[in-house]
């Protein structure tokens, strides 16, 4: 084990220069669920002068774990997921032209027209769509079916790519004003946040941090890192869906924005995998409305994140989740900002700093 | 000799969405100005070279028309600091959501075409594709920046990267019609190592796309005695691989039907016979869907010439040429127009 970089556990951490490019490095790299090898690279890299253990498991996961001082420390479980939804090339036509399968929930309307990476290498390719002035308009009140779509790699491809090798949306990350825009924020947001955390890790607990593998597929890699990590409690830290646009009509309010940009980290109260331990809940609410940070409660509904595998591992691990708001995840270019992803830090940093015993002393009660 | 790829990723990075050209003007204007002996921007916007011949006056002239112009969005409403849509030419709505844009406002913003979930659209929208009227762009700024930057009727225009695939193809938006005004460039390259006896007017059209205005006027203006029209074709790919599609990368399409002159067609047929420029005929019974369709009616009528470079994905950001075929269009034009003789009019007739 190399020198350990000593960090201030009491500094607030913060999104600067540094932490944006770390971000942009992780959005830009490819991480198919199943083959997360590249974001997996940049994780271990950034972590083994940090934690005091480091493993990859028998699924890929990286679990890395800064331990505290002192007694009766808590041992806190953090994941966020390395892998994206993305596609897989499955069988070779002619001409540089291949078919490919979805890996992961991607609404297909996303795809045609798009640029993709493919394979290790990063190779160009394009989904291509028949011209409109081929289409008649009953044609174009339908969805374009995916298995008539294509990726296009040119005419000289050759041997370069094969069946099973991934691709992903080719957008590269770049920031907009306050904004972010890039693809697979979702969920290396939650990636680098757990890293700057790793850096500030308070002294009074152990931090047991798991880069997951697979969470878009089945949220697999969560499941046997927390039977592994045995932790007392955990959260989730991932992206979310923010639904924040104006309805069609302009009559009716929108009242399904599940989150809004600008109004914080989204604080999970229930979705379709997980009812969080009501304990956790409150006391991220409590911490941030007494360290002022904003905070939204993530509508209750659809969705999930890693905690949905990780509270019923063992005999069952009180959860939560904490994501930062997205808009159009799951797509080519998602939007967040960067305030959001600022304040779920802070949130996440000075909740961990409050973490004792007594947060989970006694009975699951609401 | 210029770079191919470099003049068009370009003349990619500039926008120039039909009826508002300036920007691919001005960098067509400074690849041109080495090549020409004037030029001149018609009132409508299309860019006029003249090369001139080297008979005595009066020379026969020859148009060769390229449009410059792109397919993109414009700004309908700002809601929320978000921004409603409506098209600008032809576009397929199904390949919007998800695209990188660049909104032209007080400042070029980056930004999405946004897909709204289900439950905010019309329960008549369903699963299935989604209206442009319902589909936002998004560039990350909050509403009070937006309702600064971003005026309705400013322009949306695509800004997909041009990538460069394997077997010299290239794939990117706008390569219809750049690729076009590329070749062009490069026949003008090499009519400055022949001599050619016509005038020679190469025309970046204005509003191909949606009004074919530039077509229809700039031969008034010129008065060409012949024009060659240079245009995509569709090349065969999934989901067009009918007769109306030729293949990728395997020589260039003469266009044949009633907006091409018999003659014209037949000339440019041997001369690429002559040079081994491979090519296929491009059916076009009806009509070309290009500049000839104005060219030919305007004034007392003028033969015209269709000629195709084939590109798949039609109209979406990931159109995608062969530079091979590009380089191709440029040599045969070049060649024919070096080989048309001060008479060779006398040759352009119906047979009768």
């Amino acid at each position: 084990m190399t020198k350990k970089i000593e960090m201030s556990a009491g500094k607030v951490p913060e999104i600067g220069a540094s932490q944006i490019e770390l971000l942009e490095k992780l959005c830009n790299a490819t991480a198919v669920s199943g083959d997360e090898h590249e974001v997996r690279q940049i994780v271990l890299e950034a972590v083994k002068l940090i934690a005091d253990e480091v493993k990859v498991d028998a699924l890929g996961n990286v679990l890395a774990t800064k331990f505290g001082r002192g007694e009766n420390r808590v041992r806190v479980m953090l994941a966020a997921h390395m892998d994206e939804i993305g596609l897989m090339v499955v069988k070779k036509h002619e001409d540089g032209v291949f078919e490919f399968e979805r890996v992961g929930g991607i609404d297909e309307r996303q795809l045609p027209g798009k640029s993709v990476l493919v394979g290790r290498e990063h190779l160009p390719g394009v989904i291509g769509a028949k011209p409109i002035h081929m289409t008649t308009a009953d044609e174009r009140k339908n969805k374009i079916d995916v298995s008539a779509m294509r990726i296009d790699l040119g005419p000289e491809i050759g041997e370069k790519v094969k069946p099973g090798d991934r691709a992903t949306f080719a957008t590269r990350f770049e920031l907009l004003g306050p904004s972010i825009r890039a693809k697979a924020l979702d969920d290396r947001f939650g990636v680098a946040t757990l890293i700057e955390l790793l850096k500030h890790a308070p002294d009074q607990i152990d931090l047991l941090a798991a880069f997951t593998v697979q969470e878009e597929v089945g949220l697999r890699g969560a499941r046997v890192a927390a039977y592994a990590l045995d932790p007392n409690m955990a959260i989730a830290v991932d992206a979310t869906p923010a639904y924040d646009l104006p309805p069609w009509d302009d009559e009716d309010e929108n009242d399904r924005y599940n989150t809004r940009l600008d109004a914080g980290p989204a604080i999970y109260v229930m979705d379709f995998g997980t009812i969080p331990d009501r304990r956790l809940v409150n006391w991220l609410v409590e911490t941030a409305t007494q360290a002022v940070i904003p905070y939204q409660l993530r509508q209750p509904g659809g969705g999930g994140t890693d905690a949905g595998a990780i509270h019923k591992v063992r005999s069952g691990i009180p959860s939560v989740s904490v994501s930062v708001p997205v808009r159009y995840a799951h797509t080519a270019a998602s939007i967040a900002r960067l305030d959001d992803w600022a304040n779920t830090l802070r949130l996440l940093h000075t909740a961990l700093g409050r973490v004792t015993p007594d947060l989970l002393a006694g009975e699951r009660r609401g | 000799m210029t770079d191919l790829l470099a003049l068009l990723k370009k003349m990619l990075s500039a926008s120039g969405l039909s009826g508002f050209e300036d920007p691919i003007r001005e960098i067509i204007h400074e690849a041109w100005a080495p090549l020409t002996d004037e030029l001149s921007v018609s009132k409508i916007g299309s860019l006029h070279g003249l090369k001139k011949g080297r008979g005595k006056a009066p020379r026969r002239r020859v148009l060769i028309s390229a449009h410059m112009d792109a397919i993109g969005m414009m700004v309908t409403d700002i809601q929320n600091g978000l921004m409603r849509v409506t098209e600008i030419g032809g576009l397929d709505h199904r390949i919007l959501p998800g695209q990188l844009v660049t909104v032209h406002g007080r400042e070029a913003l980056p930004g999405v075409v946004v897909q709204p979930p289900a439950h905010l659209l019309p329960e008549s929208a369903g699963e299935g594709p989604v209206e442009m009227k319902y589909l936002f762009v998004d560039v990350g700024l909050r509403p009070d920046a937006v309702a600064e930057k971003v005026r309705i009727g400013d322009t949306v225009s695509y800004a997909q990267e041009p990538l460069e695939l394997t077997g010299e193809a290239v794939a990117g938006h706008t390569l219809d019609n750049r690729v076009s005004v590329a070749a062009t460039t490069l026949c003008l390259q090499e009519l400055q190592t022949r001599m050619h006896d016509w005038d020679v007017w190469a025309v970046a059209s204005a509003q191909e796309e949606e009004t074919l205005g530039g077509a229809l006027t700039s031969p008034f203006d010129i008065r060409p005695d012949i024009a060659i029209v240079i245009d995509v074709c569709f090349a065969k790919s999934a989901g067009s691989n009918d007769w109306r599609s030729i293949p990728l990368g395997e020589g260039v399409g003469l266009g044949y039907g009633p907006n091409i002159h018999p003659a014209l067609y037949d000339g440019f047929e041997e001369k690429a016979k002559a040079l081994e420029i491979p090519y296929h005929r491009d059916l076009m019974p009806k009509m070309s869907g290009t500049d000839a369709m104005a060219i030919q009616v305007v004034a007392e009528g003028i033969p015209c010439m269709v000629l195709g470079i084939p590109l798949r994905y039609m109209h979406t950001p990931v159109e995608t040429v062969s530079l091979k075929d590009i380089r191709r269009a440029g040599r045969l034009m070049a060649a024919f127009i070096a080989d048309l003789t001060p008479d060779a009019l006398d040759k352009i007739q119906w047979e009768e």
